[in-house]
């Protein structure tokens, strides 16, 4: 579960993590109140939209916008929250469609010594936290471990005893972080250890990480990411889930219990399991079609998730066949082949059905399916489904 | 001989009276598996499917002499359950529940380190010795015994996998599907190990995914150390980066952990490499023959 950059500066700023002074505003007016309640003689105003990339991303409609900038003046501030607020910002992770900026954050300026980077995730190779520091603040972490991996410093840590101190100054010398700068730098890293073990994220990131001109180290910029398994013990950041800033589509299967993510493709796959269901966007791929979408109903479903399934998949407007992959385990094909005659009669299907059944109780199943007068393409393996099914869309 | 698991392992199911720990109980029994106690807190002193139910692991293992345990506690429990078992000395643990916190799992992690435990899982179908011990959700009738070790990060693409070698003639001698969480018990590399030491397995099929780097770290072990044929499957060539498919583990993330690195290194390392997940069966059968 992700949050936007403005939240996880508010679990920052209650840790006792330093931030900037800031205030989210959902009109130019706010936002020319929120520079005058800064009091400085400049801010900085900040789209709040899931995606990165923002600074060098501009709004679709007002392509000399920026998602974040410079004002010096509350007017100034105001002209800029009324160009971003309700414009689709398009940055190089929203895709061309972009997504809609509702709230601005505007924030104090701050006198930027240096900027660096620090980020916080699970290693799995080595079973546990590391904090990862560089020098190349600003930049995408990506690229700077892609080209200057000797640039990237790492500490694991345990994460009851948490983040030491000698850790954080191993990495203070590297980082070339001196003199006071250094205690404010060990308040900070342990702090933000800490807060990454006590709310369960998978990642914190922050992007700038700023030296200030008076030697404090502070987050210019904060992302937080959390573990969908840990949630349960988390409500109060459950709250916090915005859901207009995920896929409509993909909402709705989670509601269900249904593992989705919506591609660009032609052919909707609905298959139990995670790695056979990878397995088939592969297939399909391989045999000259495009997948539309990753579908895992689970080892357990029922004719509800599987109507839902169909729902979602035949709604999808570029669909033009489906593929239904099982594989029987603890899914009886009976399950799925009658799930499949129910939810047909509910639910449109105007496309063709390929359909391609193994395992536990397959023969019942496949007698089901015949009949039951509805018009599919059964398939007696993987090849013999995937070639049927390209077929189908060409 | 088979790894792991085989005729003689006697196994305590932790969470036998829930709905899925009953459940698959059953179906290991009815399989041959010698389960020989549950344990379930609170409910000690009943009797389910013929065996008794005792409060905690270890007076399962004072009374029954258990060997290996399969986990069906819900998410929130199961990383104490796992170190309930380790403690009462149980040497195969294996975790089938899905959706346990990485956090939770941290700790597991550096709890068993050092220890002389083969924690399977969590997130897993689990393992299973063909004719012998079934110890997980798999589907039994599948498997035939044989002489290739299979080994997974997948569920249903591990039965997809038996059911090619199968119908291609070739039986397994023990199955093992590691689990797709990010952080588990058991490697690749320790379950290759494993399978070359046994005089049973003659040949050796990893299905892998993207995310990680347990592939790349497997072929280069299998470079080095391992003599029997290997063939291998790495699914989610077409899986957009980022996004998060089913699996926590199969998350690619700033170019690592691609299927084409995978694969890349595989070869590099004289696998036979399957292309399509419709030919796992036939590159077994390519590796035995080289």
């Amino acid at each position: 579960m992700k949050i936007h950059e403005f939240q996880a500066k508010q679990l920052l700023r209650t840790a006792n993590v330093a931030v900037p002074d800031g205030i989210i505003a959902r009109s130019a007016e706010e936002a020319a109140a929120a520079f005058k309640e800064l009091g400085g003689p400049f801010a900085v105003v900040k789209a709040q939209i899931h995606a990165g990339g923002r600074g060098k991303g501009t709004i679709k409609s007002n392509p000399d916008q920026h998602g974040v900038q410079l004002v010096k003046s509350a007017e100034e501030a105001a002209t800029v929250a009324g160009n971003l607020l309700g414009g689709e910002l398009v940055t190089i992770q929203t895709g061309p469609a972009g997504r809609t900026v509702k709230q601005v954050l505007v924030e104090a300026g701050c006198d930027i010594a240096r900027e660096l980077y620090l980020g916080i995730v699970i290693d799995r190779a080595c079973g546990m936290p590391v904090l990862m520091a560089s020098s190349e603040g600003g930049m995408n972490i990506e690229d700077v471990a892609a080209n200057t991996p000797e640039l990237i410093f790492k500490e694991a840590f345990d994460p009851d005893a948490g983040l030491q101190s000698y850790q954080v100054r191993k990495l203070c010398y590297r980082l070339g972080i001196t003199g006071k700068s250094v205690r404010s730098a060990d308040s900070f890293m342990r702090t933000l250890c800490k807060l990454f073990v006590k709310l369960d994220c998978s990642l914190a990131e922050i992007n700038p990480l700023v030296v200030t001109g008076a030697g404090e180290i502070m987050a210019l910029d904060a992302k937080m990411s959390f573990d969908d398994n840990a949630m349960f013990r988390h409500p109060e950041l459950v709250e916090l889930r915005d859901l207009d800033e995920e896929d409509p589509a993909e909402v709705r299967a989670d509601k269900s219990g249904l593992s989705y993510v919506q591609l660009d493709g032609s052919i909707g796959c609905l298959v139990n399991g995670a790695g056979l269901a990878m397995s088939t966007m592969d297939l399909i791929k391989l045999h000259g079609g495009e997948p539309a979408n990753f579908l895992d109903v689970g080892g357990s479903a029922k004719v509800e998730q599987v109507t839902e399934a169909f729902h979602i998949l035949l709604e999808d407007k570029n669909v033009k066949a489906v593929l239904v992959n099982i594989f029987g385990g603890i899914m009886r094909c009976t399950t799925i082949a009658n799930a499949i005659v129910e939810a047909y009669k509910v639910v449109d299907f105007n496309v063709p059905l390929v359909v391609r059944l193994e395992g536990t109780e397959v023969e019942e199943g496949r007698k089901i399916l015949a009949d039951c007068g509805i018009d599919i393409i059964g398939a007696s393996d993987l090849t013999d489904a995937a070639n049927k099914v390209v077929a189908a869309v060409s | 001989m088979s790894i792991l698991v085989n005729k003689e392992t006697r196994v305590v199911c932790q969470g036998i009276t829930g709905r899925a720990g009953e459940f698959h109980s059953k179906n290991c029994i009815d399989y041959g598996t010698k389960l020989v106690a549950g344990v379930t807190p609170g409910k000690g002193g009943q009797e389910i499917l013929g065996v008794p139910v005792y409060d905690t692991v270890g007076e399962a293992v004072e009374k029954q002499g258990v060997d290996a345990s399969m986990i069906f506690v819900p998410p929130p429990f199961t990383a104490d359950a796992i170190l309930e078992a380790v403690d009462a000395g149980i040497s195969t643990v294996v975790a089938i529940t899905e959706g346990v916190p990485v956090a939770d799992m941290v700790r597991v992690y550096k709890e068993i380190q050092g220890r002389d435990v083969h924690l399977i899982g969590p997130n897993c179908p689990g393992v299973i010795t063909s004719d012998e011990c079934k110890i997980g959700i798999m589907p039994g009738y599948i498997h035939k015994k044989g002489t290739v070790g299979v080994m997974s990060r997948s569920g249903t693409l591990t039965y997809e996998a038996v059911w090619q070698l199968s119908e291609v003639g070739l039986g397994q001698s023990t199955c093992v599907g590691l689990g797709g969480d990010p952080i588990v018990g058991t490697s690749f590399i320790d379950l290759l190990k494993m399978y070359q030491e046994d005089d049973q397995t003659e040949a050796i099929i990893m299905i892998g995914e993207i995310g990680g780097t347990a592939e790349e770290e497997a072929a280069a072990f299998v470079k080095e150390h391992i003599t029997k044929p290997v063939a291998a499957f790495i699914a989610g060539r077409t899986a957009p980066p980022g996004k998060r498919m089913g699996h926590a583990g199969a998350i690619i993330s700033g170019g690592k952990g691609t299927a084409a690195e995978k694969i890349a290194a595989l070869e590099d390392a004289g696998i036979e490499v399957a292309q399509s997940p419709a030919d796992m069966g036939t590159a077994i059968q390519r590796a035995m023959a080289k």
